[in-house]
């Protein structure tokens, strides 16, 4: 089993490379972490070829009690070879577009040594056989983030933006330990399958169940950025366009959807943790998108449009329906990653410029980068035909059928706002007239980054189609395809785009203000309000014992009292001989009546 | 008339209150060292007669005796230390009045 062990390893060995060896050499650099991700890649396309050797456990790593061992292992089933090739071919697609987007930047090998590693992580976590390695990757690949994110530690937003996305993470990340650990205590193991086998007996604990379900979830929320914990992604779109393509939009914000696929067999049996799954995805679904609709930024807008996808995956997990969830990640990856790399484009084009409204009529300007754009979106919109449209309909259907009527409600009425904010999008970027110098000379960005738009037009296209998604996924059954639905969300789709078209079009400012909705809801705010007052509350509080309890009585308060004593008693000290004579006789008569006579 | 323990430990109140007076009252440092030296001596006339009295096996207990011993050795170590302190003191203050050495107090 020598393939798994060359695709984990590869990108660690290139990073480790970089760092220690070519930080000098900028381009050599940027070529060892290329091929290292092409190699994983191939190594991928043949593990896809050979059979299922589920669990096998490859390094023993550590004992640290008799039913506590920790191993390094590869699950190789179905869902980590889809996920694996998603996540090592767009992430070469990425690495051979950073070679044109990152060319002049001082930073490359740092930069590429950063792709390198996070790679090395994420296929850690979905190699991963039990909980403990995949924690342990999980926590890599936030460190990862967090590098990449910061690249240019130079701005204020970037360091910023990383430290709250590695706190916000912190959060989420320690519920997960947490839930862990309880599965742990309940089953006596850390191992995806021996968890699996003690099901039976462990289900006999509904709420202990539930709770160790939701606390793992708790991982999920933080990494895939759910409601509460999504306020670092629209923030982490300050790291290099690529990043955002790679890490906050295709692979390692759907670890989470990965993670809950994973243990799927922990919801399917607690319905206490399916609802607060369902509802948390759903409100993200939701919320993203009406957030979406009021943003200026190309990539904020993204970034909310990647929350409220992961919103739908992670809600279909919560009714149960894990093969639908994987099958929207599958297809988001691809598409998610073309828009990103997209607007990377646009944004190269004009010299980073991300304000919407300062760019118009980049259709002409930016041909090849806007056809694919236009893929893209009409494969986010669910346009029939496109791979968003096949596996964002199963999702809605599983709600259908499900019985959960006002998820399906909320899913179908999010579908309609993304169709909405994703032409919005498109006709003020690409349609009507410039409307700054930078746009006016807008130009084509270089092959090297054009052409992995191009490649990943291909999958945005057919990635949904059955023969093509049942190669890499269990597809819901055929039997599910409801007609209804399909009309239903054909509907909203062309709903929200010939909205957004009568609404947008030749506008040269938004003709639509929600200050709710531009303001993001407030959380930010609220969590800064919030914040700032624990905190000012807990330093005062600290600051209160420390000034008058510890220096106040305790410091101060015993010099204090030995210089009062002192300075009384040196009243005593009189100088004069007869005087201490006097008192010492007068001190042994009283002790001597007080001992004889008392 | 036969002495009693009580008139021995009388004779050794009156000495040591005599003492004792003249360490509070006199003036003169040469006369308080010498009145210490009473107080001293009442106390080794009271062990003796204690000693006397205290007769086990037809045989006085010696130990206060013994004690009395102790004190007249001390006492005489103690007079070489203090004289030779009051002359240093008389040659540097040219005084020997308790009242002018009052340079020790706060």
């Amino acid at each position: 089993m020598a393939l798994p062990w060359i695709i984990l390893l590869t990108p660690l060995l290139s990073a480790a490379f970089i760092v220690l060896f070519t930080q000098r050499m900028r381009d050599f650099s940027a070529m060892v972490s290329v091929a290292a991700c092409v190699i994983s890649f191939i190594a991928t396309c043949l593990l896809l070829g050979k059979p299922n050797g589920m669990y096998v456990t490859a390094y023993h790593w550590l004992d640290v009690a008799p039913n506590f061992s920790i191993s390094i292992g590869f699950t190789i089933d179905q869902l980590s070879k889809t996920m694996l090739f998603v996540v090592t071919g767009i992430g070469a697609l990425i690495h051979i577009y950073s070679l044109g987007y990152m060319e002049d930047d001082a930073g490359k090998s740092r930069y590429f040594a950063g792709l390198s590693i996070f790679m090395f992580s994420m296929i850690g976590i979905v190699f991963a056989n039990n909980f403990v390695m995949m924690f342990l990757f999980w926590e890599l690949v936030g460190v990862s983030s967090y590098i990449l994110i910061g690249h240019w530690f130079d701005k204020p937003a970037p360091p910023a933006a990383a430290n709250k996305a590695f706190i916000t993470n912190r959060i989420g990340d320690f519920g997960f330990m947490l839930g862990i650990l309880m599965l742990w205590i309940g089953t006596g193991s850390v191992y995806f399958d021996k968890i699996k086998g003690a099901m039976p007996a462990f289900a006999a604990h509904p709420c202990y169940l539930a709770a160790a379900t939701v606390l793992v979830f708790c991982g999920a929320v933080g990494k895939s950025a759910q409601f509460p914990l999504h306020v670092w992604l629209p923030d982490a779109m300050e790291g290099p366009t690529p990043v955002s393509a790679l890490i906050h939009a295709a692979t390692m914000v759907a670890a989470g959807v990965y993670m809950l696929s994973r243990v799927f067999f922990l919801v399917a049996a607690s319905p206490g943790a399916q609802g607060v799954i369902a509802f948390i995805g759903t409100t993200t679904a939701v919320g993203a998108a009406l957030i979406a609709i009021q943003q200026n930024d190309i990539k904020r807008i993204l970034a909310y449009s990647t929350l409220s996808q992961l919103g739908y995956m992670v809600c279909s997990v919560g009714i149960a329906a894990d093969s639908a969830a994987m099958y929207h990640l599958f297809t988001h990856a691809f598409f998610k990653a073309l828009l990103f790399l997209g607007s990377g484009a646009v944004i190269y084009g004009t010299h980073h410029e991300q304000d919407i409204w300062k760019m118009g009529g980049l259709k002409n300007r930016l041909p090849s980068t806007f056809m694919t754009f236009l893929v893209g979106t009409l494969a986010l919109t669910g346009c029939p035909f496109f791979s968003g449209f096949f596996s964002k309909d199963s999702i809605i259907t599983a709600a259908l059928e499900g019985g959960h009527s006002m998820i399906f409600a909320l899913l179908l009425g999010t579908a309609f706002l993304t169709s909405f904010y994703m032409f919005r999008l498109m006709v003020v970027v690409f349609g009507g007239h410039t409307r700054s110098a930078h746009a006016r000379d807008g130009h084509q960005p270089p092959p090297v980054m054009t052409i992995p738009l191009l490649i990943l037009a291909v999958p945005s296209i057919f990635a949904g189609y059955h023969f093509l998604a049942g190669r890499f996924l269990t597809l819901p059954a055929e039997e599910h395809i409801n007609f209804g639905v399909m009309g239903l969300s054909v509907f909203v789709f062309f709903a929200g785009a010939g909205l957004a078209w009568f609404l947008y079009n030749g506008k040269d400012s938004d003709p639509v203000q929600i200050p709710l909705l531009a303001g993001r809801f407030y959380i930010d705010q609220f969590y800064q309000t919030l914040i700032a007052l624990t905190q000012d509350f807990a330093a005062s509080l600290a600051a209160t014992f420390d000034r008058w309890i510890l220096d106040g009585a305790i410091v101060r308060g015993m010099s204090g009292a030995a210089w009062v004593t002192g300075f009384v008693l040196r009243f005593l000290q009189l100088g004069n001989l007869q005087a201490y004579a006097f008192l010492f006789g007068a001190g042994s008569v009283a002790l001597i009546y007080y001992f004889l006579f008392k | 008339m036969e002495l009693t323990l009580d008139d021995y430990l009388l004779v050794s109140g009156l000495l040591f209150a005599i003492g004792f007076a003249g360490v509070l009252l006199r003036r003169n440092i040469i006369i308080i060292f010498m009145c210490l030296e009473m107080m001293l001596n009442a106390a080794n006339l009271s062990l003796v007669a204690f000693s006397r009295f205290n007769v086990q096996n037809g045989l006085p207990n010696y130990n206060g005796q013994m004690l009395v011993f102790f004190i007249i050795t001390v006492a005489a170590a103690e007079v070489a230390v203090g004289l030779a302190v009051i002359v240093a003191l008389y040659r540097s203050r040219q005084t020997t009045h308790v009242e002018d050495i009052s340079s020790l107090k706060f």
